[in-house]
């Protein structure tokens, strides 16, 4: 899965808690929580979405490395390039 | 018309009654020499004799049986029984016997029977002469109930009980006995009838026999806060005037029943049924009650007082339902 | 053979709009069972059944304009319906002008205890002066006090009886309140209809108005150490995938509905001048919505859920309420409402209550502060919790064994 592909994948899971999204104006390195007004619940079924999107399980330890549009595709590509 | 007391009116009905139809006679405790307990029948047996006015033994389940067996056998006899409390000696042929043999018979048999009887409290004779049970009897199918509350209605009433073909217990309330008023006209009356006794769309004040006379009153006194009362004399509890109720308390939207029965279980409850029954959508107010306490009639006079409904009572219940 | 009217779905709605039927004429309906999805100023909600029958006729079709509360939506017939429930609803004119003000309720209760009555009073008219008594219908408990004849009255004249004001005792609607406001709705003029956004701000504005002029409000707080539920929450998740972690937030709300049996007071409504204490806990759970304005959808029974099912039912709350599908008796069978900031950072929140609710629990961020643990002082995360009280309904004093209770459960998730 290429990066693009990721990051596709990952729009669609924000996409589904932040129906508002506009993918062209979020910045990649934009604070997800902030600019998309996330709470816990929200980043719960984000992170739901994830696991049914790429079939990967964010560990609670992991949370807080999931800031950012580009910070979230990287832990992506890393945890399945690993399997 | 002319001015008469109620205990003359029952008399002057008797006297009448007698001397249209030689089948009348009435029969009693003490009705013949004495004149009866309340002086009711006085001077008729000085008129009519031993044969029409008869004194029984203090046995009433002896002499109202011997009345359903007159009146099956074609006589119209008029029993007084001296007391409400009393007639419960006598319940047995009231309810068993005469309410029932038309049924029983398949419609061969009728006991076109008067039973006489004083009923309520209000004179310091404690509670085995004071007790108002005239709803009990008007549970039963078979007899008819007349309350009688104004002088006409004390004459009018029972011949219309004498004209009837089936058992009619007619209560007279003690404390009317000595109250005047005018004379019935020759118009025969009905049975099941009630009467407005005085028009009003504020509220309905619903009563019969010797609540009556409280019940104008405390309508006087509601008149004065601007509260118009009707007051309905229901004058029988069986048949019972089921449209008149309904008419009023659809004129007025609220009811205050009075009812000199123990609350529980009163006729008044069954009043209160009935409106919530066929006149629910015109209640503007819940039915307000007014009935006796729950204590057999006590002897001491401030305390009977305070057991019994009372035009303050009725006027206050009537005032609740607006405040 | 009853009508189905346009139910009040919560203090702030005093009208809606048919978006869709669900069942259609001659289909069977059960109680409790999705009929019809209803517009509000507030969110799209499906509403349930509050009688078995059949639905015979439908007689208002989808795209309505906006209804009063209380307008007859459809016939439903059958052995089943009773006929109680039909009478007790007012049944607006659909003439009447959607603002009058509707202070009372009734939608009927589909659900068992508490219903939310009693809707805002829109300024349209002044001259009314806030009415204390709002009207509930509660399968158990109170309903707008209507005399029959009052009701039957304000059918022939059109007035709709929950904008009537009872002068009867006990407050009750009698027939010359009616008449009086026959006289009067002609005073009433139509509000122009306003975008969603701006409609859920004036419901919002006309539930919180009421509360603040109606509602002596007190205010207590605590600050609790979360210390233990954090670790055993985070020794739960860890051992468990995503689809089935926790939000501590469900540890709050399971310890909030545990605290309010050892004060039941705080659990239910003000209605017509007296406590009414509701047996069942509805935690209303505020949620924002995105975009703003909120809602606070009810979840039922929420001291009797095992955490786990309590987590499932309010991420599916959450859902729903921002999806705008929720269904009528969550908007109506709230008993008290949680609120909780903490995610945008704030440390305490004193909030107003929803009326005719008594109480309001605010929590506040989990924050790491210097606590004295065992005579030592530890850092430790902690949050502010915090109680508004309405004190016709409850003393500071009972609100704080309240906030005690709550403190205790949280030191002790495992029981939770």
């Amino acid at each position: 899965m290429t990066n693009d592909e990721i990051k596709a994948k990952v729009l669609a899971a924000l996409a589904a808690v932040a129906p508002e999204l506009e993918p062209d104006q979020l910045a990649p390195g934009a604070n997800l929580r902030d600019e998309l007004d996330i709470d816990s619940m929200d980043a719960l079924n984000f992170l739901v979405g994830l696991s049914k999107a790429f079939g990967i399980d964010v560990p609670e330890a992991d949370y807080r490395k999931l800031s950012t549009l580009d910070a979230i595709v990287g832990y992506v590509a890393a945890r399945i390039g690993k399997r | 018309m002319a001015k008469l007391t109620y205990r003359e009116a029952v008399r002057a009905a008797m006297r009448e009654a007698m001397a249209a139809d030689p089948r009348v006679f009435l029969m009693g405790e003490d009705v013949g020499l004495h004149g009866g307990a309340f002086a009711v029948s006085m001077g008729l047996f000085e008129e009519f004799g031993p044969e029409r006015i008869r004194d029984t033994p203090l046995m009433e389940s002896t002499f109202v049986g011997a009345g359903i067996g007159a009146a099956v056998g074609g006589m119209r006899p008029i029993v007084e029984v001296m007391t409400i409390n009393f007639s419960l000696l006598a319940l047995d042929q009231i309810v068993n016997t005469a309410a029932a043999l038309r049924h029983m018979s398949g419609g061969q048999l009728s006991v076109p029977l008067v039973v006489r009887m004083a009923s309520g409290g209000g004179r310091g004779l404690a509670a085995q002469h004071s007790h108002s049970l005239e709803g009990w009897y008007a549970h039963v199918p078979g007899i008819k109930v007349a309350t009688p509350a104004t002088v006409a209605d004390a004459k009018g009433l029972l011949l219309a009980a004498l004209a009837d073909p089936d058992p009619v217990l007619v209560f007279e309330h003690a404390t009317l006995y000595p109250m005047e008023g005018e004379d019935a006209d020759d118009t025969p009356m009905t049975l099941g009838r009630a009467a407005v006794r005085r028009a009003g769309d504020d509220v309905t004040i619903i009563a019969y026999g010797g609540s009556l006379p409280k019940a104008l009153a405390a309508a006087d006194a509601l008149a004065a806060e601007e509260i118009a009362a009707e007051v309905l004399d229901l004058r029988t509890l069986r048949p019972l005037d089921v449209e008149a109720i309904v008419a009023s308390v659809a004129k007025t939207h609220h009811a205050v029943v009075v009812d000199e029965m123990w609350r529980t279980g009163s006729f008044a409850g069954e009043i209160a049924a009935i409106i919530m029954e066929r006149a629910f959508d015109e209640l503007d107010a819940p039915v307000a009650r007014v009935a006796s306490a729950e204590v057999p009639m006590p002897y001491s006079k401030p305390l009977e007082d305070a057991a019994l409904p009372s035009a303050e009572k009725i006027v206050a219940a009537a005032r609740r339902l607006f405040s | 053979m009853g009508e189905f009217v346009l139910p009040k779905l919560g203090a702030d709605m005093s009208r809606g709009r048919l978006v869709e039927w669900v069942k259609k004429p001659g289909e069977r309906v059960a109680r409790g069972e999705v009929i019809a999805v209803i517009e509000t100023d507030k969110a799209n909600v499906e509403v349930e059944a509050y009688d078995s029958g059949t639905l015979e006729k439908i007689l208002v079709a989808p795209g309505s304009e906006w209804l009063p509360v209380g307008t007859p939506l459809a016939v439903i017939g059958g052995e089943e319906v009773q006929s109680a429930p039909a009478p007790e609803v007012p049944r607006a004119p659909p003439t009447l002008p959607v603002s009058a003000p509707r202070d009372s309720p009734p939608a009927p209760a589909p659900r068992a205890p508490a219903r939310a009555p009693e809707a805002p009073r829109p300024p349209v008219r002044p001259r009314e002066a806030p009415r204390a008594a709002p009207a509930p219908r509660a399968a158990e408990g109170a309903r707008l006090h209507v005399s029959p004849a009052a009701r039957r009255r304000a059918q022939a004249l059109g007035v709709d009886i929950a904008t009537v004001r009872g002068s009867g005792p006990d407050g009750r609607i009698v027939l010359e309140d009616v008449e009086a406001a026959a006289r009067g709705a002609s005073l009433a003029a139509p509000v122009p209809a306003a975008d969603k956004r701006t409609r859920m701000r004036e419901a919002i504005a006309a539930a919180m108005a009421r509360s603040k002029r109606e509602i002596p409000h007190y205010y207590l707080a605590t600050t609790i150490d979360l210390g233990r539920a954090l670790a055993w929450l985070a020794s739960y998740n860890a051992a468990r995938p995503v689809t089935e972690r926790m939000l501590y937030g469900v540890l709050l709300l399971k310890a909030v509905a545990l605290a309010l049996r050892q004060v039941p007071e705080l659990n239910g409504f003000w209605i017509e001048g007296h406590a009414q204490v509701s047996e069942a806990v509805h935690l209303g759970v505020a949620i924002s919505l995105r975009g703003g304005g909120l809602v606070a959808p009810a979840l039922h029974d929420a001291d009797k859920l095992a955490l786990p099912e309590l987590m499932t039912r309010l991420q599916d709350l959450v859902t729903r309420a921002r999806a705008s599908s929720l269904r009528s008796s969550e908007m109506t069978d709230a008993t008290i409402t949680v609120t909780s900031l903490g995610e945008r950072g704030v440390e305490a929140v004193y909030g107003v209550i929803y009326p005719p609710q008594v109480a309001l629990v605010g929590f506040g961020k989990v924050v790491t502060r210097p606590w004295a643990v065992d005579g030592a002082v530890r850092p430790r995360e902690v949050v502010t919790a915090t109680l508004s009280g309405d004190h016709r309904a409850s003393d500071g004093h009972r609100g704080g064994i309240f906030l005690d209770a709550l403190d205790r459960l949280l030191q002790e998730p495992e029981n939770l």
